[in-house]
């Protein structure tokens, strides 16, 4: 193994890449040098948090590259960090997405340059920061910190209701974080002890546990987002630029279910088989519910931001089916939808740079001007749509597997999202890119140039890597949600 | 040699795909055409290894998916059935290659079309070639998208684009079915590849299983679901409103994917299944029942149709039918049988129909066409084999594979199958009527075109009229050929529990039954004789008196308006009240907005306090003071 801190400095080179970027001075020439020293800092993370998955162990279930000291003498509170099989993946994904955004706002960010970059490189050290949490409070802070940078760019470089997204957002959330403080409080009262890694198991009495449950629940349930806490998505989404919608979707909306697995089933057991049925009930409506209303949108990131709170109901039924298939076919459909989203969202920005209008009546038979632009989309969409092959289809198609041992009620529901996914995406496929183009200002239209293309191609590559090769992601994750799962069974069938 | 017939044809997909463009178009035509022409000599050589008795071979590729114990890899499996769905796919899949060169000849997108031909006929071995149900589905789907991508190829036509949504929205349908179906037998089976699946179910016979809140009979239950991802790719009653729509492909994609391999694959996995379909009793029936009403259904929709390429559609859609009952009543053996044949006359019909229709340059509408005969001899001639052998005239295949299915109908022994029967002969009226009015209304009477169309029509070239010719010989002869093999003397040995062989002894239909089934096809054909041979006057006016029939049969019995009312109205309905009502005015109102309406509210009913009058202020004062003093008196 590697006897240097790894994953500190996975964590922290984006911040040291920020230091950097705080001492050049902006003008009109020195932004590309920002720019540059932006994206090499976030190369540089995605290369090492790759040595990461490299030199992973596959047969150890608990935390590898651990690094821990003591933060507070008379408090045990801990820098504690560490990567195990669920949080492996969850770190990747925010490595590979952040160099992409980099890339994507190259041209589109004309104002407050060093600002906006400054804000991306500490939303990745916050972000790799959360996941790699083994200490509650310290995943707290960084939970907590993610909301700033991502207010800000929402706020500040979003578009004409930012404010209003923004306050949306915010008001969301807090409800959320309040409570998740609190239930931390009440859980080191209890164990004296803030380690994930030791609450794991099951030391709350029943009824603290439905407390603490639903003091997460309040938390991740808006971040996933769950129906009916869903609405500041779309909004936020819509406001935000192309770079912070594919961070939003590709990253932020997996803390929630990253949470729910590590708190709720890890910590919580008895307490999460008891709200079950209310889990599976949520999440069916949302499948149906959101699937109807994206097929209704008539602002394409609307309508993509809706078509994730679906996914979402099959992430959250997947991780509350508590069983090999249903864990392993939620992480599979976070780490897609992380992949998907992103790529549509950063799709979307590619015309967005080119017509400044996301209304789907603007455009129209854009596959006559821009044919590589119109695979591209295609592979994103099959993916949305769950075409075996892509990686779409793995993860919703073990979460059906696993929820039949469950409920035939929860299949239908699942499945349901099958016809509809295809519906909504294909609709919206069909009015942006086919046709004959009927809009003038569409004549002119370039295809995607070769930093575009920088961005996509690995993009739609891994859509289909992960639908073929699902094992390279589902190999190393298998040990720790086995870990879970029995945690899980034990506690309950005392 | 069988890794190497399925992955050419994506090899091929993927040198159009990605290095398109770097070469002269001919390049692409001649690679891919010539990579198909290989992959059907392979098929050839080991479907006569397999004539020979070859035994069952399973080849490992990788593994795919492991999740706990649900374990899922890539591979091949040999036996019968593959081989033989080898040799229809890709020798139809070679020809239209080949005819697609002519076909094609003036459209910007050739590559990008032999492509996706590559690809479509990739993704239909790898469904053929599976042995499990998961790799199925994975080129179930595949098809799907190939077939989507191939309806919308003319993409600049909205009509095209409707239709590929369409096809895939139903296809889905389908596959909802089929995916809790696989789910439901991981979960029963404990494994999802077919010979574990097989060895088991008879331990399951009178298991029974519970769903939503009902308990059925495990078998029946999962075939059923089975079957119904089968009627969506198939085509069946129902979920049929796909296939006639698809026509606005390409002809020669129509002839390949919607005629003579994708839209069996329904069929195909009954058929795989077998030896659990064998114990789903009440799912047989409904199977029985479906294909027959669809055959009929479909027939009579054909009658009256005047797209060329229409008429075909439904053809194909009521010859499926036929399949489908030959399965529900057990004779998978004839069912596969007549897909074979199926193939060879229908995807002559249809390339033959591209012909014509490239003549008369893109002109479809028979109503147009007239006398084509002394234009384009061969076509016409081509177009009456097909014909011949889809009415059954004796010795050529249609003949063979029909009569089996009645056959097997007849001594099924149940209502239903009887049922079947009947429908079965009174289809093949219809088919021979519609089969007629085709040839009549196309190739003979008086011209009925603009002159200088007829004058330009000409015969197509050799690119196209060669397929034609390797398709007319299969349609001749792959029944007389293969009748022995597939139904007759040798069917035991051939099929070596490939599929599930239900009776010992081949039976024929008694002479009286016989005599009916081959005079039903008589009557047809001189019935149509009666109408169209002079010209179109009678037609019309028997269409006139008929009407109400007329008008049903015309307007496809009003089946896309009422999908369209309840289904595709309601749900853009709900959407918008979801959105508006459900989204916007209660979530948002009772939430952030209205929590912050009532602070801001309240805040502002808090600042009327903050009058700035002092005697408000003492007022206050005094009467806290009031409150305080009580408050002592009484502690």
């Amino acid at each position: 193994m590697i006897d240097w801190p790894l994953v500190s400095v996975i964590i922290f080179l984006p911040l040291i890449g920020a230091l950097i970027i705080l001492f050049i001075k902006e003008d009109e020439l020195t932004s590309i040098n920002i720019k540059w020293a932006a994206l090499l800092t976030t190369l540089g993370t995605f290369i090492l948090s790759l040595i990461l998955w490299l030199q992973f162990d596959y047969s150890n279930p608990s935390y590898q590259y651990e690094e821990i000291f003591r933060w507070f003498d008379d408090f045990n509170f801990f820098y504690h960090v560490g990567v195990d099989g669920i949080s492996l993946f969850m770190i990747l994904l925010s490595t590979f997405l952040t160099p992409l955004c980099i890339l994507a706002s190259w041209n589109n960010i004309k104002k407050r340059v060093k600002e906006y970059m400054l804000s991306f490189l500490f939303l990745e050290t916050v972000m790799i920061g959360m996941f790699a949490s083994i200490d509650i409070l310290l995943f707290y802070i960084f939970f907590e910190a993610v909301l700033i940078p991502m207010y800000l760019i929402i706020g500040i470089w979003g578009g004409n209701r930012r404010i209003y997204a923004s306050f949306k957002f915010f008001l969301y959330t807090l409800l959320g974080s309040v409570l998740m403080l609190i239930a931390i409080i009440v859980m080191y009262r209890n164990t004296s002890s803030m380690s994930i890694e030791f609450l794991q198991g099951n030391y709350f009495s029943y009824n603290t546990q439905l407390f603490l449950w639903l003091a997460f629940f309040a938390s991740f349930a808006v971040k996933i987002p769950m129906w009916p806490f869903h609405t500041w998505l779309p909004d936020a989404h819509v406001e935000a630029p192309t770079a912070g919608s594919v961070i939003l979707a590709g990253v932020l909306l997996k803390m929630g279910g990253y949470g729910f697995i590590r708190f709720s089933l890890g910590m919580l057991p008895e307490a999460t088989e008891f709200f079950i049925p209310l889990i599976m009930t949520l999440s069916i409506v949302a499948i149906v519910y959101t699937s109807l209303v994206a097929l209704a949108q008539t602002d394409i990131k609307k309508l993509i931001a809706y078509s994730s709170v679906a996914h979402m109901g099959i992430v959250t039924i997947g991780i509350f089916l508590v069983n090999q298939q249903g864990l392993e076919g939620a992480m599979m459909q976070m780490i897609s939808h992380g992949l998907v989203s992103a790529a549509l969202f950063l799709c979307v920005g590619v015309i967005y740079d080119r017509m400044h209008t996301r209304e789907i009546e603007f455009y129209g038979g854009l596959v006559q001007r821009m044919p590589l632009y119109a695979t591209v989309f295609m592979i994103f969409m099959l993916g949305s749509v769950g075409l075996p092959g892509t990686s779409g289809f793995v993860g919703e198609f073990l979460v059906i597997v696993g929820a039949f041992k469950f409920s035939s009620y929860v299949v239908i529901g699942a499945a349901f999202g099958i016809i509809l996914s295809a519906v909504y995406m294909l609709y919206l496929y069909k009015r942006i890119i086919f046709g004959t183009i009927t809009n003038n200002k569409l004549a002119d239209i370039l295809d995607i140039n070769t930093r575009e293309k920088i961005i996509l191609i690995p993009l739609a590559i891994s859509v289909i890597l992960l639908g073929i090769f699902p094992n390279l992601f589902l190999d190393p994750m298998r040990l720790s949600l086995e870990l879970i799962i029995t945690n899980y069974e034990i506690a309950n069938a005392k | 040699m069988a890794t190497s017939i399925i992955f050419l044809p994506l090899l091929g997909f993927l040198f159009c795909f990605l290095i398109g463009k770097q070469f002269n178009y001919k390049v692409y035509q001649i690679s891919t055409t010539s990579i198909l022409f290989l992959c059907t000599l392979f098929s050839w050589i080991i479907f006569i290894q397999f004539i020979n008795n070859k035994e069952t071979e399973i080849i490992f590729i990788l593994n795919w998916i492991t999740s706990g114990n649900f374990i899922v890899n890539w591979s091949i499996r040999l036996d019968t059935l593959t081989a033989v769905m080898f040799i229809v796919v890709t020798t139809v899949s070679a020809c239209v290659h080949l005819y697609s060169i002519g076909y094609m000849e003036e459209d910007p997108s050739k590559i990008r079309f032999m492509g996706y031909l590559s690809l479509f006929t990739f993704f239909m071995l790898v469904l053929v070639s599976s042995n499990n149900l998961l790799q199925m589905f994975f080129g179930w789907e595949g098809v799907g998208l190939a077939s989507y991508l191939l309806i919308g190829f003319w993409h600049h036509k909205e009509s095209a684009n409707k239709a590929a949504i369409k096809a895939f929205v139903v296809n889905r349908v389908g596959d909802f079915g089929y995916a809790i179906g696989i789910a439901g037998i991981f979960y029963i089976f404990g494994t999802i590849s077919f010979d574990s699946i097989f060895s088991q179910v008879d331990r399951f016979s009178d298991h029974q299983i519970q769903f939503l809140s009902f308990s059925f009979p495990t078998l029946d239950f999962l075939c059923f679901l089975l079957f119904i991802g089968a009627m969506g790719k198939s085509a069946q009653l129902g979920l049929h409103t796909w296939l006639p729509d698809a026509m606005e492909g390409p002809t020669p994609v129509s002839a390949l994917i919607h005629a003579a391999t994708m839209v069996t694959a329904g069929v195909f996995l009954v058929a795989r299944m077998s030896p659990l379909y064998e114990f789903a009793t009440f799912t047989n029936l409904f199977i029985t029942f479906i294909g027959a009403a669809t055959a009929i259904f479909a027939a009579s929709i054909a009658l009256t149709q005047n797209d060329i390429k229409r008429v075909i559609a439904y053809s194909t859609c009521s010859q499926l039918g036929y399949m489908f009952f030959a399965a529900g009543v057990g004779a998978y053996n004839a069912s596969i049988f007549h897909l074979t044949t199926h193939a060879f006359f229908k995807a002559l019909l249809f390339l033959s129909a591209g012909s014509v229709i490239h003549a008369m340059h893109h002109e479809q509408d028979m109503r147009k066409m007239g006398g084509l005969f002394k234009k384009i001899p061969f076509t016409a001639s081509m177009m009456w084999i097909g014909s011949l052998a889809i009415i059954g005239f004796p010795y050529l295949s249609g003949y063979y594979s029909k009569e089996s299915i009645l056959e097997n109908a007849f001594y099924a022994s149940n209502g239903i199958a009887y049922f079947a029967y009947l429908v079965g002969i009174l289809t093949a009226l219809l088919t021979a009527f519609y089969s007629w009015r085709l040839l009549f209304l196309t190739f003979h009477g008086e011209n009925r075109s603009n002159n200088k169309t007829y004058d330009h029509a000409h015969e197509s070239p050799l690119v196209m009229t060669a397929p034609l010719f390797i398709l007319a010989i299969g349609s001749i002869f792959s029944g007389i050929f293969f009748a022995d093999y597939f139904i007759g003397y040798y069917k035991k040995e051939f099929w070596d529990n490939a599929i599930l062989l239900t009776e010992s002894s081949h039976k024929y239909l008694p002479l009286t039954q016989s005599l009916i089934s081959k005079s039903a096809v008589a009557v047809g054909i001189l019935v149509c004789v009666l109408i169209y041979s002079n010209n179109l006057n009678r037609a019309k006016n028997l269409s006139y008196n008929l009407d109400p029939l007329y008008s049903l049969s015309k307007n496809k019995w009003y089946v896309d308006e009422l999908y369209h009312k309840v289904f595709v109205l309601t749900f853009f309905k709900l959407a918008n009240f979801f959105w508006k009502r459900g989204d916007e005015k209660t979530i948002d109102g009772l939430g952030p907005n209205g929590v912050s309406w009532i602070i801001s509210k309240s805040s502002s009913y808090v600042s009327l306090f903050q009058s700035g009058y002092l005697f408000h202020y003492a007022f206050a004062m005094l009467g806290g003071l009031v409150i305080i003093l009580t408050w002592f008196l009484y502690y």
